[in-house]
C-alpha cells in the first residue's frame, strides 16, 4: 500500500519535471513565432504574447529590404551540407571497408590514429587552414568548405564499429567468384549494406555542416556565398536594431524549415544519438 | 601470380588503395593547417592579407609568452573553463535524474518518445540563431525577460539585464546546459538499457531500492559512457564559440570572452595578429590533444580486452578440436 502510494507520488513529480523541461525547449521558439507575427510597436508595448498578430507580411517586406537574404543563404547552406554529406558518407564507409575488409600491415596503426586524431576539432587549426585557403586565393570558395569532408575521422570510426559485425566476407568472396572488381563489390554490395548507418550519420554530418559558424565566417567575406549561420548573424547589425518584429522573423525563418525536418525525421534522429553513446 | 599465401593476402593492397582519399584529404585540410598554425605561431605574421612569414630573431617563443602571460586570454581561459564546469555539472545531473527516471523498471513513464524528441530538441537548432534570440529576449528596455519581470511584479522598471557580468554570463550556461542535456539524457539511456536486466531483476528481488539500485548498478556500469560524455563535452566546451560571439561577443568587460573568441577576435579584427592567434591556438590544441588521448586509452582498453577474450575462446576452441582428434586417433 504504502509503496503504491509512494510510487504514484515519484510519477507525478516525473511528470511535472518532464513537462515543465518540455514547456522549457518549446517556448523560446514559440515566442519567437509569435512575435514574428506581430508589429515592432506591438512588441514594444508587451514583447511576450502567445497568441500572433497580423504583421507577418509587413515584418517579411521590412527584413527583405535590407540585407538579410535567406533564399542565397539557405541555397549556399544546401550546396555545401550536401556537399559535405556526401563526401564524408561515401568516403568514410570506403575507408572504414579497408579496415574490415582487407588484412594490411597498417591497419591497425591507422586506426589508432583515426581514433586519436577524432577528437581533434578544425577550430584549433583554423588560422593555418585559412592562411592555406588565402594564399592559394580560394576564400569565397563553397569547395574549400566540402572537401575537407573526405576526411572524417569521426564517421570512419562510426562506420567502421557498424561494419564490423555485419559484412559477410563469405559474400564478399562469392562476388569476387564471379568476377566482380573489389571496387564495384564496395559500390554494389557493401554500400547497401551500410544504409542503417549511413542514414543515420548523414543527419548528423548534415546537421552539423548546416549549422557551422565558425569555419563559413572565416573563410567567406563575400555576401552573396554567405551560409545561414551567417545570415542570421547578420540580424544582429544596427540596420535592424528597432526592427524587432522582422528581426523574430528572420530568426524564425531560419529555424522552421530545422524544426520541420527534425520532428519528420526525430525518431531516427534520436535512435543516433542514441548509437552514437554506446558505440563511443 | 603470389598463390602460396592464403586468398586474402592478395587483396591486402586495397586496404591501402581505398584509404588514400582519406589520407589525402587529412594531409591537406588537417595536417598541413595543423602544421603551418604551429609554424605561424613561432612567426612575425600580422596584418590583413599577409601571408609571408618571417621567424621570429629575437625570441622564438614570443608569441607563445605574450599569449600566456596576456591578462586577456588567461581570463578567457578561466572563462572558458567556468563555463564549461558550470554547464556540464547540471547537465550531467539533470541527465542521469531524467534517464534513471525514464528506463526505471517500476514507474514506467509514459509518452517518454514525445519527451525524448521535445527534451532534445534545442540541440538541433543553429547555436547562431539561439543565441542572437536570447540576446533578442533579454533586450533593453522591452525585452521578453524584461516585460516579464515587470508585468509580474518583480522589478518596477526594466533594467540593463545584460550590462550585469553574472546574468550574461549566467545565460550563456543556461544555453549551453539546455541544448546539451537531452543530448547528454539520450546517451546516457542507451547506455543503461544496454545493462544486462537480469542484475536489475535479481536487485529488485533483493530488495534494493531505486536510489540504491541507481548507486551500486546503474553508475559502476555506465562509467565508460559517463567518462566518454565528460571527455567529449569539455573538448566540446574549450572550443565554445557561436553562443559568445552571437550572445554578447565576450561583453560585458570580457565575461562572455572564451578562448576560442580570443583566437578569433586576435586573428580577424584590430590588428589581424594571425601570429599571436596561431599561438593560443597551438595552447588550446595540446590540451585538446593531452584529452584526447586520455580518451584513446580509455577506449582501446576496452577494445583490447574484447580482443583478449575472443583470442581465448579460440585458444579455447583450439585445444578442445585438439584433444578431439588426438582421442580420435
Amino acid at each position: 500500500m504504502l509503496n503504491n502510494k509512494e510510487n504514484r507520488v515519484m510519477k507525478v513529480v516525473i511528470y511535472v519535471v518532464c513537462i515543465f523541461l518540455a514547456i522549457l525547449s518549446v517556448l523560446p521558439f514559440w515566442i519567437m513565432i509569435v512575435n514574428a507575427t506581430r508589429s515592432t510597436t506591438e512588441i514594444q508595448q508587451h514583447a511576450i504574447s502567445l497568441i500572433p498578430s497580423s504583421y507577418m507580411m509587413n515584418n517579411i517586406k521590412i527584413l527583405l529590404g535590407k540585407s538579410f537574404n535567406p533564399a542565397v543563404g539557405f541555397g549556399n547552406s544546401l550546396i555545401i551540407s550536401i556537399g559535405a554529406t556526401a563526401l564524408a558518407i561515401y568516403f568514410s564507409s570506403l575507408t572504414a571497408y579497408a579496415q574490415v575488409a582487407y588484412n594490411w600491415k597498417l591497419r591497425n596503426a591507422f586506426f589508432s590514429f583515426i581514433m586519436v586524431v577524432m577528437m581533434i576539432p578544425a577550430q584549433v587549426t583554423m588560422i593555418g587552414f585559412y592562411q592555406m585557403v588565402y594564399k592559394i586565393h580560394m576564400t569565397n570558395r563553397l569547395s574549400m568548405l566540402i572537401l575537407p569532408a573526405i576526411a572524417s575521422p569521426t564517421m570512419v570510426f562510426f562506420m567502421r564499429q557498424y561494419l564490423q559485425p555485419t559484412l559477410s566476407m563469405e559474400m564478399v568472396q562469392a562476388a569476387r567468384i564471379d568476377g566482380a572488381k573489389e571496387f564495384m563489390i564496395f559500390n554494389r554490395i557493401v554500400l547497401p549494406i551500410m544504409k542503417p548507418a549511413i542514414a543515420t550519420q548523414a543527419i548528423f554530418s548534415f546537421v552539423a555542416s548546416w549549422n557551422n559558424l565558425f569555419t563559413p565566417l572565416v573563410l567567406l567575406t563575400d555576401q552573396k556565398k554567405y551560409t545561414m549561420p551567417i545570415m542570421v548573424s547578420l540580424l544582429k547589425g544596427d540596420i535592424y536594431k528597432t526592427e524587432y518584429g522582422s528581426v523574430y522573423m528572420g530568426l524564425t525563418l531560419t529555424v522552421l524549415p530545422l524544426i520541420i525536418v527534425y520532428l519528420l525525421l526525430s525518431k531516427y534522429i534520436i535512435a543516433g544519438v542514441a548509437l552514437g553513446g554506446v558505440k563511443g | 601470380m603470389k598463390s602460396k599465401k592464403p586468398g586474402y593476402d592478395r587483396y591486402a593492397k586495397y586496404g591501402y588503395i581505398f584509404s588514400i582519399p582519406f589520407v589525402i584529404a587529412f594531409l591537406l585540410f588537417s595536417l598541413y593547417p595543423t602544421v603551418y598554425t604551429a609554424v605561424i605561431g613561432f612567426t612575425d605574421l600580422k596584418g590583413l592579407g599577409k601571408t609571408d612569414i618571417h621567424f621570429l630573431t629575437d625570441d622564438l617563443f614570443r608569441n607563445f609568452k605574450t599569449v600566456l602571460s596576456s591578462p586577456s586570454f588567461q581570463l578567457a581561459f578561466r572563462n572558458t573553463v567556468v563555463i564549461w564546469l558550470a554547464n556540464f555539472i547540471p547537465q550531467m545531473l539533470l541527465a542521469l535524474l531524467l534517464a534513471a527516471w525514464f528506463t526505471d523498471r517500476r514507474s514506467k513513464v509514459k509518452g517518454q518518445g514525445t519527451f525524448k524528441v521535445l527534451l532534445y530538441m534545442p540541440n538541433i537548432i543553429t547555436a547562431a540563431t539561439i543565441a542572437i534570440l536570447f540576446s533578442g529576449f533579454f533586450g533593453y528596455p522591452m525585452g521578453p525577460v524584461n516585460d516579464f519581470l515587470v508585468r509580474f511584479g518583480f522589478i518596477d522598471a526594466p533594467i540593463e539585464l545584460l550590462r550585469s557580468k553574472a546574468v550574461a554570463r549566467g545565460v550563456v550556461i543556461f544555453i549551453q546546459t539546455w541544448m546539451w542535456y537531452g543530448s547528454t539524457m539520450i546517451t546516457l539511456i542507451s547506455g543503461i538499457l544496454g545493462i544486462s536486466p537480469e542484475i536489475f531483476e535479481s536487485a529488485e528481488v533483493d530488495g534494493a531500492s531505486r536510489v540504491q539500485t541507481f548507486f551500486y548498478i546503474t553508475m559502476p556500469n555506465i562509467k565508460t559512457i559517463l567518462l566518454f560524455t565528460l571527455v567529449t563535452s569539455l573538448i566540446g566546451g574549450l572550443n565554445m564559440f557561436d553562443i559568445p560571439r552571437l550572445f554578447q561577443d565576450g561583453k560585458p568587460d570580457d565575461a562572455t570572452l572564451t578562448t576560442s573568441l580570443f583566437i578569433y577576435k586576435q586573428a580577424f579584427s584590430g590588428s589581424y595578429m594571425y601570429n599571436r592567434a596561431a599561438a593560443a591556438s597551438m595552447v588550446m590544441f595540446v590540451i585538446i590533444a593531452i584529452l584526447a588521448s586520455i580518451m584513446f586509452f580509455v577506449m582501446r582498453d576496452k577494445d583490447e580486452a574484447q580482443l583478449n577474450k575472443q583470442i581465448k575462446q579460440q585458444q579455447k576452441a583450439y585445444a578442445k578440436k585438439l584433444k578431439a582428434g588426438k582421442e580420435n586417433a
